[in-house]
């Protein structure tokens, strides 16, 4: 990938246009998703709580820990693979089916660099998603709580400053930049080396999508044994 | 000029290439015809540098193309333009950054040098105005005039053309011809094309190789197809009664 470098001038475009496709372009289904899944983790919570002895704050604690640890990392992760994975399997292997990667090597163009690098480097900006599906969705579990009626704003504000372990943040942004490495390659990869045409390039979207989820929750248990196990 | 000897090529057991020789001139359109499955676009690819071969060799003007260092097969492959058979332009891209792509990658041109070579070439193709349209905008007589005018923007000494008249109707493709063979005219180049279109053979063959089960079969001109006895080339170029009627006339004409 690192062989034959594309000029700077080319490759400076192509990052600032990889970085509105795949990182400015999904900030809003994953706003949209981070929000109402915090609120509805807040509502479960709440809702399964009977026990009067437990404080009233857990729903709070709960709904940033369900957030942090696993939600905004891993499953906004598994959407992206469908979301940004599918559209670098498809975008590259349209360009294949249609010779366009046969041109850029007949022009003797590095095309896994030209292709695959400034991807890499616009998902390096994965963290920020993530950092704002945590805050959106921790937010929609307020919204949802003090709203619906669940438990007070000063219960919630609680629950999610309590216990609070720093190396937690860590954990999951380790996590998302692991995944972000994922979501360049993978998709990349199918549809880098996919063969056929326009029947191919759905096939392959779908095969991408598929594997990459399977690589993102096999990894995700590997970092969560290694980290906090 | 490029010329090739004893080239083989073969995909596992599939022997594709069979001990190809023959040169390509420059300032000449060669054309390079068969049936489908002959070998030509494997041929091509060779030629390209896209697929390596087992034996033989290929040198463009005088050099071995397999004992080139990396870096003088970098600047080759700054001499060659393609022209690919659904015209390969980047969809992302306008007319004029299509075309401005070479010239983006490989000169160290100010903007305005690049835009004043873009429009240029653009007019040299009969498309002036349609800078700004995407290529999902032209049709396909125009995405062709696109894909030739990004083939020569970096004045190649060497273009090559796969099917270059694939699914354009005759008038169009004639205009196709005939702009290929008038740039390979005025810029000397050394022109290759592969093609099936007997209109394209008749036109603009200045040299014409035929592949038939990966061997050279034949070789010669527009006006020696006419007169050639091979009967392998004379079942493919005269397979319909009109140029059955035209080679006809043309022997009884030349008697």
């Amino acid at each position: 990938m690192f062989r034959k470098p594309t000029k700077w001038s080319v490759m400076k475009t192509l990052i600032l246009k990889d970085i509105d496709d795949l990182i400015i372009g999904s900030l809003g289904i994953v706003a949209f998703i981070s929000f109402f899944v915090g609120g509805v983790v807040a509502i479960q919570t709440s809702l399964n709580i009977s026990n009067p002895l437990i404080p009233k704050y857990l729903v709070g604690f709960a709904t940033r820990q369900s957030i942090i640890l696993e939600f905004a990392p891993t499953f906004i992760s598994i959407i992206m693979a469908g979301k940004v994975g599918s559209f670098i399997t498809s975008s590259i292997g349209t360009m294949r089916v249609t010779e366009q990667i046969d041109a850029l090597e007949v022009m003797g163009i590095n095309a896994i660099n030209y292709l695959v690098f400034p991807k890499f480097i616009a998902l390096t900006l994965y963290p920020f998603v993530i950092s704002i599906s945590m805050s959106l969705g921790i937010l929609g579990g307020l919204a949802a709580c003090v709203y619906g009626g669940y438990g007070t704003f000063e219960d919630y504000i609680e629950g999610v400053q309590n216990d609070f372990i720093p190396f937690h943040m860590a954990y999951a942004f380790i996590k998302t930049m692991v995944f972000a490495f994922i979501l360049a390659t993978i998709p990349s990869f199918y549809g880098y080396f996919m063969k056929g045409g326009a029947l191919e390039v759905g096939k392959a979207s779908t095969t991408s999508f598929v594997w990459t989820s399977v690589v993102v929750i096999l990894v995700n248990y590997l970092i969560t044994s290694l980290l906090l196990g | 000029m490029i010329e090739v000897n004893n080239l083989h090529k073969s995909f596992g057991e599939a022997h594709i290439l069979k001990g190809i020789t023959t040169s390509f001139e420059k300032g000449k359109t060669n054309l390079i015809i068969g049936q489908s499955g002959s070998g030509k676009t494997v041929f091509l690819k060779c030629l390209l540098g896209l697929f390596e071969y087992e034996e033989g060799s290929i040198a463009y003007d005088g050099k071995i193309f397999n004992e080139f260092s990396p870096d003088e097969k970098r600047d080759l492959r700054a001499d060659i333009g393609m022209v690919f058979q659904g015209s390969a332009l980047f969809d992302s891209m306008t007319i004029a950054e299509n075309v401005m792509f070479p010239l983006r990658m490989f000169t160290k041109q100010s903007k305005s040098e690049m835009e004043d070579r873009v429009n240029f070439v653009l007019k040299r193709v009969n498309l002036d105005g349609a800078h700004k349209k995407m290529p999902s905008e032209a049709s396909g007589g125009m995405q062709k005039r696109v894909a030739i005018a990004r083939a020569i923007v970096n004045n190649p000494k060497y273009l090559f053309c796969d099917e270059p008249n694939s699914g354009l109707d005759p008038k169009t493709a004639i205009v196709i011809d005939n702009l290929i063979q008038e740039i390979t005219d005025e810029y000397q180049m050394t022109t290759v094309i592969n093609s099936h279109d007997m209109n394209s053979v008749m036109e603009i063959g200045e040299k014409i190789v035929f592949l038939k089960d990966g061997y050279k079969e034949w070789e010669g001109s527009k006006d020696t197809i006419f007169k050639t006895e091979n009967e392998a080339v004379t079942n493919f170029v005269y397979s319909s009664e009109l140029f059955k009627k035209v080679r006809k006339m043309y022997l009884e004409e030349n008697q």
